[in-house]
């Protein structure tokens, strides 16, 4: 069976400067996996490599086997994406933002309807369908963001720091739907983050640093015995080198 | 909710929507009605847009009615007052300025992110934007005959069936200053840069046009301006919309605003296509771009 996101040695510049070396990571179905890294480590650039926004220069990506080049439209069909910057109309309605992504993936009104029902229901904003977005709060905001990226039923989520900016409530809000759906409904997710918080130690991880992958593994083993995942990430990104050189960590592939 | 079943490589796993054409349709009915609710909800911007060209025809064109007379030109079969025959020229006005707004749009629509919800849609690129265009085009043909429908009270004189006649006119011209200003927007890469692209870009286009007056005056007075005028696209939008709103046709202003509608549309698929594009290029989200 095919992975849920497979990225193969990908590279993206933008002129002189690489923005990703030799980037690989394989999402499992049904996994959640943390994409750790600083600011400026490229998380950004790979998901926008993923989305197809910038093309893959070098390296290869697939979504549920669909190969990104090959097959953009069956890849970005299985893709739902939560992007880090706030991507909904302020001046329309609840309603209207979510039919408005129905309608990008080629669902009529009709069948959206059932299925925005369902989704305010899950995020727990039903009653908020007819308000403009510009009267949510942050949080609910994100709400709504994370209810609008699985209209189309994804087995792909993709979230790129979507608790930034959030009060401790909403942040733990969203991690909480999120991690619903992947034990409930199978849903394979990438978590972008520089919150430790948000992970479990279950949960697989990569730690990007300057474009390169520095670390892999479960998250409670990435780093040296006894060594907290922010202590081992906080080395990680501070060793001189790292980012230019061979991947490491304690369960680096 | 409903959780579809995981399949083996072999079998594709289900999607909730349609990747074929009514799928197109519906993605292409969604974006315009995107547009139109916007459009309806900014109030101020239903009013500007309108404004404007009253302003030209009320003001403007009353102040030069007596020392702008019109012989007789085609389309017109008779003598005709400055209102009536700056009225054509000025509803494709309202056309160039909303393209230009609809690539500002799309310029504020990338940097708040909102461009990428719509890229990310599983359509063919040219699709999407072909859809972003029409549905800008929507907008301006209403505002176009909002406008008509006040300077009929000016007795502009276009016949019942020309209003009709004009519809595919409007189209095509908006179509064209749609596609011109798709692909300025993949050019400009911030919000503050889009004030001269009004002033390099409108301006011109408007006064070195037959909007305002006839070409024959302007050859009277030099003839390269002439040949300027006679090469810039909105003059020969404005030429079609005038033809079809007096019931006529005029072919070499149609290929010309095709033929420029589809040149420009390919340059912005081009330049918004995630490979070779200038966005590729020169994109890069902040921290991670040199």
């Amino acid at each position: 069976m095919s992975a849920a996101l497979e990225v193969a040695n990908v590279s993206h510049r933008f002129g002189q400067r690489a923005a990703l070396s030799d980037v690989s990571i394989t999402v499992e179905r049904g996994r959640f996996m943390a994409l750790l890294g600083p600011n400026g480590a490229g998380k950004t650039t790979l998901f926008s490599v993923i989305t197809r926004l910038y093309n893959n220069q070098e390296g290869r990506v697939s979504i549920l086997g669909h190969p990104l080049d090959r097959e953009p439209s069956r890849a970005l069909a299985r893709l739902g994406v939560v992007f880090q910057a706030r991507t909904l109309d302020t001046d329309l309605t609840v309603a209207q933002n979510l039919h408005y992504h129905a309608s990008l993936h080629g669902i009529a009104r009709k069948a959206a309807r059932a299925r925005i029902a369902q989704l305010l229901d899950r995020v727990g904003l039903s009653e908020r369908r007819d308000d403009k977005i510009r009267t949510l709060s942050g949080g609910q905001s994100r709400r709504i963001e994370i209810a609008r990226s699985l209209i189309h039923e994804p087995r792909l989520l993709l979230l790129d720091e979507p608790t930034v900016g959030l009060d401790l409530e909403s942040r733990a809000d969203i991690v909480a739907i999120v991690r619903a759906l992947v034990r409930e409904e199978g849903l394979s997710v990438l978590w972008a983050t520089h919150i430790f918080e948000e992970i479990s130690p279950e949960d697989d991880a990569v730690v990007l640093h300057k474009g390169r992958i520095v670390a892999r593994g479960k998250a409670g083993e990435i780093g040296a015995p006894g060594e907290t995942l922010e202590a081992a990430f906080r080395r990680l990104v501070s060793e001189p080198g790292k980012g230019a050189g061979k991947e490491t960590g304690k369960f680096a592939a | 909710m409903s959780t579809p079943a995981l399949t083996d490589g072999a079998r594709p796993v289900p999607h909730a929507g349609r990747l074929d054409a009514v799928g197109y349709l519906i993605a292409l009915g969604g974006i315009v009605r995107r547009e139109l609710l916007r459009f309806f909800n900014q109030k101020e911007r239903f009013f500007s847009a309108l404004v404007r060209p009253l302003v030209w025809l009320f003001i403007f064109a009353a102040g030069f009615r007596n020392t702008l007379g019109v012989s007789i030109t085609p389309p017109y079969e008779t003598y005709v007052l400055y209102e009536v025959y700056v009225v054509p020229g000025l509803a494709v006005m309202i056309q160039l300025f909303n393209g230009m707004q609809s690539s500002l749009s799309m310029v504020y629509d990338r940097e708040v992110g909102s461009m990428k919800v719509l890229l990310t849609s599983p359509y063919p690129r040219w699709l999407l934007l072909l859809a972003k265009l029409i549905a800008g085009v929507s907008v301006s043909i209403v505002q176009a005959y909002a406008f008509l429908a006040i300077a009929w009270f000016w007795e502009t004189d276009i016949p019942p069936i020309g209003y009709l006649a004009a519809l595919p006119a409007f189209l095509a011209a908006g179509m064209m200053l749609g596609a011109i200003g798709l692909f300025l927007s993949s050019l400009v890469r911030q919000l503050e840069n889009f004030a001269s692209v009004m002033n390099f870009v409108i301006f011109p286009m408007f006064f070195a046009s037959s909007a305002l007056y006839p070409l024959w005056r302007i050859r009277e007075s030099s003839d390269s301006l002439y040949w300027i005028c006679q090469a810039n696209p909105f003059t020969h939008a404005v030429e079609l919309v005038r033809f079809a709103l007096y019931g006529k046709f005029e072919p070499l202003a149609c290929a010309v605003v095709i033929g420029t509608g589809l040149l420009f549309f390919t340059l912005a698929v081009i330049a918004y296509d995630p490979g070779r594009g200038i966005m590729a290029r020169r994109g890069g989200p902040a921290g991670e771009t040199p």
